[in-house]
């Protein structure tokens, strides 16, 4: 399919240009998608979308002039460049004509979910259910929800330059609720990925059994403690760490404007010989991966941190024109209602030679945070937070008792200087990052990797 | 838009819906973001959409889009028709009927909205970054200064015979200065304002006041753990008003995910704190004549004499409860399904001015900045710890600066633990849209170090 003519885009640019800018852009989308959720054992909320509009940007010099419209009909798109243009007084420019782009799928779809009847989307949530119930008396309440969206995007601009990319996520997550007596404690697992329906409807009954235990084992939660000592971070989602206290950092963005503690700092070592880094946004099938970012750059496997010492930036094109630099195919969008910037992919660290049973016998007494509820980071300062989703004390080298209402907070560079050891059992998650009022999907990965010591915040003195 | 509403509810009752409701938005915005004293990026859009509810008998389903052209309407009603059919029964699903009690005529619109030229508005934006600049030489720089206004108007319309419409705009300045220390250590702080149009905005208190949290936190430290007194400021305060806003929804507590359920009457809070959900204050950036289902909007006590006083109610949860809606129903425009959501949440300011409530602390902490409350805060237990920032208090006056330590508490045992509200409140659009004092908390966990 295409989404709109290579003719109809070079008279939107060259209209977009008709009063002067360096270079113009038209971002065409085409967004659809299925959501629907079980909540105390009810099917509800089940919800379709279909929203078509474009955006065009007119860079000139230093500044961004941009606009967005609904639909892709031509006299609005026209009527779009003409209020972009508004704004310059130079000299006309005319806009090469672009080739025709016939978006098409980069990864494997083995399932296409909109080809599934509503009821197996269903049966998927009915059977996480069932299965978290079943997994103890004490579960009260259990809610599920699956969505799908297909993102099919055509990206022209003035140079001639055109690409596209058809997009299909699906992800299914699941919260369960544990109560005994007093005491209500909740669970909470999700899986997703760049992928058909095929990434979700094998065995969904594990997210749920996961959620469950999560849920469970806080039944029994001591109050976390407080203080600084050294902690092991669970693989998988642990690597929301790596994207929190340093990605951010590196996002071109927040470098250029000073308003990163890792500006000027490209090859300084920052953290020990075994610690490597990526952002990877071809990782084939994965939650943050695309063929190309949201301004046609394909995307890239960028080496961020490399023996210990940080080796490179996140670009978008504006950044890398900015910094004398390449765009890495990070220029990302949450729909074509946003202007691109600088945006992490799937981040990692690359998995190391130890194994995640050596990180705990190697610690005396410290914190085991196994997952987050999520972070933030000010990237001027490095300082971060997250909020352990599931703890446990460190004793005596041994996993002992679960601990609720841990947060971990710190100082980026401080805390990757701080890694004494990753171990080798690599995993990658799904997660939704917010920056600039834009949320895009990441992925964030790790081995279990340890702190040699970090400020944990709990509410116990 | 109202036809438009119309015409959508006929389409979705003509395809098989019992029942059927409308919401139609359309908006044009502006942003400008800038920079050292340059203009970063403009932009001007316009939005429009388009949500349908369908209900077939006790089943109710959701679609939107973007096209509004007649066949680009029956498309979407039908695709909600069709949803319908994916949702297992719910007696209590079923559209809002009409109270016939008249929605009130309110002003929510400026017209500086859509008169200011774009180079007005890109001057208000460097004037805050000027601002911030001139105020304290430690202030280095901004990472921008943004200006970000929008004009809506919004229709609904039901085959229960809900029918409305309004007009509102709202804007906003905001700028993160940087200031750095000695040895270069860099500080950040947040500096804002809120109007209904632009003329109404004061960029230079933005500035100053950015500045003034920047340079603040120059040559800060951690604090020693402990259980000490903290004074929330009132970004602060509206953070976690919010957080209590939310689970004071039914929806929360109907399904068993409320640190409040079955507390109704109960003490939950000190005498000093009330607290009300207004959305028909005419201060209020979240007012309107009617919620996201078309139901008058009002004034509800939540909290009042120490006391919980209600839930705020959708028409969903509302007839789940037996009780009548509170006009609760928030949205997040045509794209999302209504929900129980607080619209201006006030909390009721007291007698004690700013030095009064320091005084009252005598030692403890005063938190300026929390951060991770996405992540730190269980919504079903009320439990939380979050990164915080701000001033140690000592002898009843502010004394150095703290960051890189976390507060500790629950929503249930901070609300009671509520000792004073101070007497000058503020607008601030954390949390939802809240109107806060800063308020004096009897005990709380602060660990640094």
């Amino acid at each position: 399919m295409s989404l709109l003519a290579p003719e109809i885009a070079q008279a939107a640019l060259s209209r977009a240009l008709a009063r002067g800018g360096d270079w113009a852009e038209l971002y065409a989308e085409e967004r659809t998608g299925f959501a629907v959720s079980l909540d105390d054992r009810r099917v509800e909320r089940p919800q379709t979308a279909r929203e078509v509009g474009a955006s065009i940007r007119v860079v000139s010099g230093e500044a961004t002039y941009f606009g967005h419209v609904d639909g892709l009909a031509e006299p609005d798109l026209l009527a779009l460049a003409d209020s972009v243009s508004q704004a310059m007084r130079q000299e006309a420019r005319n806009a090469a004509m672009p080739s025709a782009v016939h978006p098409r799928p980069a990864y494997e779809v083995a399932e296409r979910p909109e080809d599934v009847p509503a009821e197996r989307k269903v049966a998927l949530l009915r059977a996480c259910d069932e299965t978290a119930r079943g997994a103890g008396a004490e579960v009260t309440q259990v809610s599920a929800t699956y969505a799908e969206g297909r993102r099919v995007v055509a990206i022209f601009n003035s140079g001639g330059f055109a690409a596209g990319d058809d997009r299909t996520r699906v992800r299914l997550g699941v919260q369960v609720v544990a109560r005994r007596d007093d005491r209500v404690e909740t669970g909470h697992e999700t899986r997703g990925g760049h992928a058909g329906f095929e990434r979700v409807s094998e065995r969904p009954e594990e997210l749920a059994e996961s959620a469950a235990r999560k849920a469970l084992a806080a039944l029994d939660a001591v109050d976390a403690p407080s203080g600084r000592m050294p902690v092991v971070v669970g693989n998988g989602f642990g690597g929301v760490l790596l994207h929190e206290a340093v990605g951010h950092g590196l996002e071109a963005d927040a470098v250029q404007k000073k308003a990163s503690v890792y500006a000027g700092r490209v090859g300084d070592k920052l953290a020990e010989e075994f610690v490597t880094a990526y952002d990877d946004g071809r990782l084939p099938g994965e939650w943050g991966s695309d063929a190309v970012d949201d301004e046609g750059t394909p995307t890239q496997k960028t080496t961020i941190i490399e023996g210990g010492k940080l080796t490179s930036y996140l670009y978008d094109s504006v950044r890398a024109h900015k910094g004398k630099a390449l765009s890495t195919g990070n220029g990302r969008r949450e729909s074509f209602r946003h202007l691109p910037l600088p945006r992490m992919t799937n981040t990692y660290f690359a998995p190391g030679d130890a194994t995640p049973e050596d990180l705990i016998a190697g610690t005396d007494s410290g914190l085991y945070a196994v997952s987050f509820g999520g972070g933030q980071v000010e990237p001027a300062t490095g300082d971060f937070v997250f909020g352990v989703s599931e703890g446990y004390l460190i004793e005596g080298g041994k996993v002992t008792a679960p601990v609720r209402g841990a947060t971990l907070i710190g100082n980026g560079p401080d805390a990757l200087a701080a890694i004494d050891a990753v171990a080798d059992d690599f995993e990658m998650k799904t997660g939704i990052c917010g920056k600039g009022g834009q949320s895009v999907p990441v992925g964030t990965g790790q081995g279990h990797v340890r702190i040699a010591e970090m400020t944990v915040g709990g509410t116990e003195v | 838009m109202i036809e438009l509403a119309e015409s959508a509810v006929g389409a979705a009752t003509a395809v098989g819906a019992s029942d059927a409701e409308a919401y139609a938005t359309e908006a044009s915005e502006r942003e400008v973001r800038v920079h050292g004293g340059e203009v970063e990026s403009l932009t001007a859009a316009t939005r429009r959409g388009l949500g349908v509810r369908a209900w077939i008998g006790h089943r109710v389903g959701y679609a939107f889009g973007t096209d509004l052209a007649r066949e680009g309407v029956e498309e979407i009603a039908a695709r909600a028709a069709e949803a319908a059919r994916a949702a297992d029964e719910d007696e209590f699903a079923g559209p809002p009927s009409p109270s016939g009690e008249p929605a009130p005529s309110m002003e929510l619109g400026d017209p500086s909205i859509a008169t200011w030229a774009p180079a007005q508005v890109a001057e208000l934006a460097l004037a805050v970054e000027r601002a911030a600049l001139a105020s304290d030489p430690r202030v280095t720089g901004v990472e921008q200064a943004v200006y970000a206004g929008s004009s809506d108007r919004v229709a609904i319309a039901s085959s229960a015979g809900i029918a409305g419409e309004f007009e509102a705009s709202s804007c906003y300045a905001y700028t993160q200065a940087l200031a750095e220390g000695e040895g270069g250590s860099v500080e950040t702080g947040l500096g804002f304002d809120l109007a209904r149009g632009p003329a109404a905005l004061d960029p230079d208190a933005v500035g100053r006041e950015a500045a003034a949290r920047a340079t603040a936190m120059i040559g800060a430290g951690k604090p020693d753990s402990r259980s000490c007194r903290v004074v929330l400021d009132p970004t602060v305060a509206a953070s976690f008003v919010g957080l209590i806003g939310g689970v004071l929804g039914a929806d929360a507590v109907q399904r068993g995910r409320s640190p409040f359920a079955e507390r109704i009457g109960a003490d939950v809070a000190g005498e000093a704190l009330v607290l009300h959900d207004d959305g028909l204050d005419p201060e209020g950036p979240a007012s309107s004549p009617f919620d996201g289902e078309g139901v008058v909007r009002g004034r509800t006590a939540l909290i009042e004499g120490g006391a919980l006083r209600t839930y705020l109610f959708d028409t969903y949860t509302a007839r789940r409860g037996g009780v009548s809606s509170t006009g609760s129903a928030g949205r997040a425009g045509y794209r999302g399904l209504p929900h129980v959501s607080t619209s201006n949440l006030v909390v009721g300011t007291g007698a004690l001015g700013f030095e009064e409530l320091l005084a009252e602390a005598g030692e403890g902490v005063f938190v300026t900045d929390v951060a991770g409350l996405h992540s730190g805060v269980n919504p079903v237990t009320g439990v939380f710890s979050v990164g915080a920032s701000g001033r140690a208090i000592r002898g009843g006056e502010l004394a150095e600066p703290v960051r890189e330590f976390t507060i500790a508490s629950d929503l249930v045992s901070m609300l009671g633990a509520v000792l004073a509200a101070g007497s000058e409140a503020r607008w601030v659009p954390f949390g939802g849209s809240v109107s806060t004092p800063p308020l004096l908390i009897g005990e709380m966990t602060v660990a640094g170090a």
